[in-house]
């Protein structure tokens, strides 16, 4: 099971409860569950990395269960009961300095201090879609959701916002536009927000400037946009629909740069690797497809049997794709490194598998209607 | 020439015995002394003749239609004998007969294909919304209604569609909301919510929604034949539930359609009554029938087809009851459209679900 979680570039939450672990340059996809004890009421609905070098999975479920699961070792380490399912579901996951944040539906926030028992709560408003934290300040979480605009806390001063938004101005028939924020994104190197709605529109915040109202505003699409992600260049933003209709939008002017094919079901889990331009997808349609960023084609697709709840990156992609691309080379240096691969793939092979392994196709196919 | 010619067309299938009577009054002809009949004849006599066609002929040189058919036919008959032989011939050393390409045959292979055995794949089937039907906890309960103001032949389909099934109430639309319908179906104890779309007075699309929170399908229906219609059908279907095949329903979405289509249908199929409905599904286009069978002895059945008889597609497969804005989808239809020059305009109103 070791051996298998430690080549797992992508890990992905399902419907069922079952965390899927996906390799993609051996082209294997793995479930790490106990098969005796699945229920419903173990659906995946965050997931989130423990600690900074990516060497734990946070998996949050329905039930109100955070259960850490450690790449190295290849089982779940330890189960937390955060909340109950009464609370709603999980919106978000994040870590700070050995504190767990959890948000519900129901706006609880709550920051989860390692020893003791007592956690310092938000109350972030009612129907809470998504809560993210800051990459670079980790100490700030956005939240947002349906008629609930988008709100940046500090955790340390915990009883206000530090940014709340406004909507934007009653539109032409000057009624008041409704406001639903699904997911949203800090964009990194500055203080701007980026939030994906509802009603097919994102938004750029930015708390530096004096106005609470969006700086920028686009249009994507007729059917709500459900995820949003930040890909490794500036000034991009990947964003995902009901329909499956995945789009880049660039954000200095707002328009639709280029569309992703492929998804037949709708997004339910977008991310961007941190540094290679590649995009990971899950949703409803039960595959996890890998696009690339720039030609915008279809790398990779995997079939995992269960709709899928949450997807999350590691920077393990890169280690997949350099040494794929060393194998081309022929330098002697290459040499050893190929004989490393080839003696570890041996290993690998005769060891029993315990877990549900499928496989994975590289698409070539091309058909007309999508499945 | 002419009565050879009415002879030719009255014995095809005797055409060789139709040869002979033509070469017998022909050698007459050309021991005639008329050049012209010379030049002319060898046309019309070389034809027929097999043994003395000029180096360079092909069949496909004769003017006259028939007779170049009738050629034609001839020389494939020839091929195939000369290749049969050839293969006796060889015997057991004879290459393996080829199989011809089909589109069946030239699929490539469905990775969702759903493995019997699968474990995930029972899990998932057994806990997801159809679960309450297949563990025998509820009773299949259908409400049958159309689009607004509905003309004769949906209105004519939905009644013989509420024969077919049993315990279906159809009721009339009055320009009501789905979304306000489906709470008070869901009070009322419906599992089914069927809505038969109607454009230019003929059914064109049905959206069927799993009643407590269960997926909505949204599908083509096009061929609709209704009872009049049906050559050599047998009398109404009675009030036994039938049994109910499913074909083809392979992959994860077939298997989520087949439980949509089977959750219809009572549990226990009333074997009394030999009624079957029929869901056959090939190439994405799912055909419909209502059959009733009697065995006249053991090896042999005698059907007749009773009631309405359809061909749906499924065009998008939505997670949750009827939200065409909101809803999240599990499966949407894309199709690529090369655009053609159309003749007649189609609407944009035909494809469209009054919410």
């Amino acid at each position: 099971m070791a051996d298998k979680s430690q080549v797992c570039s992508v890990w992905v939450g399902s419907e069922t409860g079952i965390l899927k672990g996906v390799s993609l340059s051996k082209k294997q996809a793995f479930n790490f569950c106990e098969m005796s004890c699945l229920s419903r009421d173990q659906e995946v609905c965050v997931l989130g990395w423990g600690d900074e070098h990516e060497t734990e999975v946070l998996v949050g479920s329905v039930n109100g269960t955070v259960k850490t699961f450690s790449t190295e070792k290849g089982i779940f380490t330890e189960t937390r009961q955060c909340g109950e399912s009464t609370q709603g579901r999980f919106t978000g996951i994040a870590v700070t300095d050995s504190a767990l944040i959890t948000c519900v539906e129901t706006g609880l926030l709550r920051v989860w201090k390692e020893g003791s028992t007592d956690t310092v709560e938000i109350n972030a408003g009612t129907n809470v879609c998504r809560m993210r934290q800051n990459p670079s300040q980790r100490n700030q979480v956005a939240t947002g959701g349906k008629e609930n605009g988008l709100k940046v806390w500090d955790l340390e001063r915990p009883e206000t916002p530090i940014f709340t938004s406004k909507n934007v101005r009653n539109d032409w028939l000057d009624l008041r536009v409704p406001e639903w924020v699904r997911d949203m994104s800090f964009i990194p190197d500055s203080d701007k927000i980026v939030t994906c709605t509802g009603h097919h529109q994102v938004r750029v915040y930015d708390p530096a400037s004096p106005q609470r109202r969006p700086v920028l505003e686009a249009h994507f699409g007729e059917y709500p946009l459900t995820a949003l992600s930040l890909p490794a260049n500036q000034d991009s933003v990947v964003v995902g629909n009901t329909h499956g209709e995945l789009a880049i939008l660039d954000l200095r002017k707002g328009l639709v740069r280029g569309c992703l094919k492929g998804l037949a079901g709708g997004v339910r889990g977008l991310q961007c690797h941190p540094s290679l331009p590649l995009v990971a997808t899950c949703g409803l349609d039960r595959f996890l497809r890998v696009h690339s960023l720039e030609d915008r084609s279809l790398q990779h697709k995997v079939y995992l049997k269960s709709r899928l709840n949450c997807n999350l990156n590691s920077s393990a992609v890169t280690g997949d794709v350099e040494e794929v691309k060393e194998e081309g080379g022929e330098v002697d240096e290459v040499w050893d490194t190929m004989e490393m691969i080839n003696d570890q793939a041996k290993k690998r092979a005769t060891d029993e598998e315990e877990a549900v392994v499928t496989g994975v196709e590289k698409t070539t196919k091309k058909r007309k209607v999508v499945k | 020439m002419d009565v050879v010619e009415e002879h030719d067309i009255q014995d095809k299938p005797t055409k060789k015995k139709t040869k002979k009577p033509k070469k017998q009054p022909k050698p007459p002809h050309e021991n005639g002394n008329d050049s012209m009949i010379e030049k002319t004849e060898p046309e019309h006599v070389d034809a027929p003749a097999e043994f003395s066609f000029p180096p360079t002929f092909s069949v496909s040189e004769i003017k006259n239609k028939q007779r170049r058919h009738l050629m034609f036919m001839k020389l494939k008959q020839e091929k195939r004998k000369k290749k049969k032989k050839e293969r006796d011939a060889l015997g057991d050393k004879a290459p393996p007969k080829e199989v011809p390409k089909t589109i069946e045959n030239q699929r490539v292979y469905d990775e969702t294909t759903v493995n019997p055995e699968d474990e995930e794949v029972a899990f998932d089937e057994g806990t997801d919304e159809f679960s309450a039907y297949f563990n025998r906890l509820t009773n299949p309960k259908v409400l049958i209604t159309t689009s607004d103001r509905p003309r004769g032949r949906t209105v004519r389909f939905c009644n013989q569609l509420a024969t077919v099934i049993p315990d279906a109430h159809v009721y009339y639309r009055r320009g009501l909301a789905l979304k306000k319908v489906i709470p008070q179906c869901i009070a009322r104890g419906f599992t089914y919510l069927m809505v038969i779309n109607e454009d230019r007075k003929v059914p064109n699309g049905m959206v069927l929604c799993h009643l407590p929170d269960g997926p909505t399908a949204h599908f083509k229906v096009s061929s609709v034949r209704l009872r009049k219609e049906m050559k050599r059908r047998g009398k109404d279907p009675t009030e036994h539930s039938p049994e109910v095949i499913l074909n083809n329903f392979t992959t994860r979405l077939g298997h989520s359609m087949g439980r949509l289509f089977a959750a219809l249908f009572p549990h226990d199929p009333q074997f009394v009554g030999r009624q079957v409905a029929t869901f056959h599904n090939q190439r994405d286009f799912i055909f419909f029938r209502f059959h009733r069978y009697i065995f006249k002895n053991e090896q042999r059945v005698g059907i007749q087809e009773l009631g309405p008889r359809f061909t749906l597609k499924l065009r998008s497969l939505q997670k949750g009851t009827f939200d065409s804005k909101f809803g999240e989808y599990e499966w949407v239809l894309k199709v690529i459209i090369y655009y053609q020059i159309h003749v007649k305009c189609c609407t944009s109103k035909r494809y469209a679900i009054s919410p």
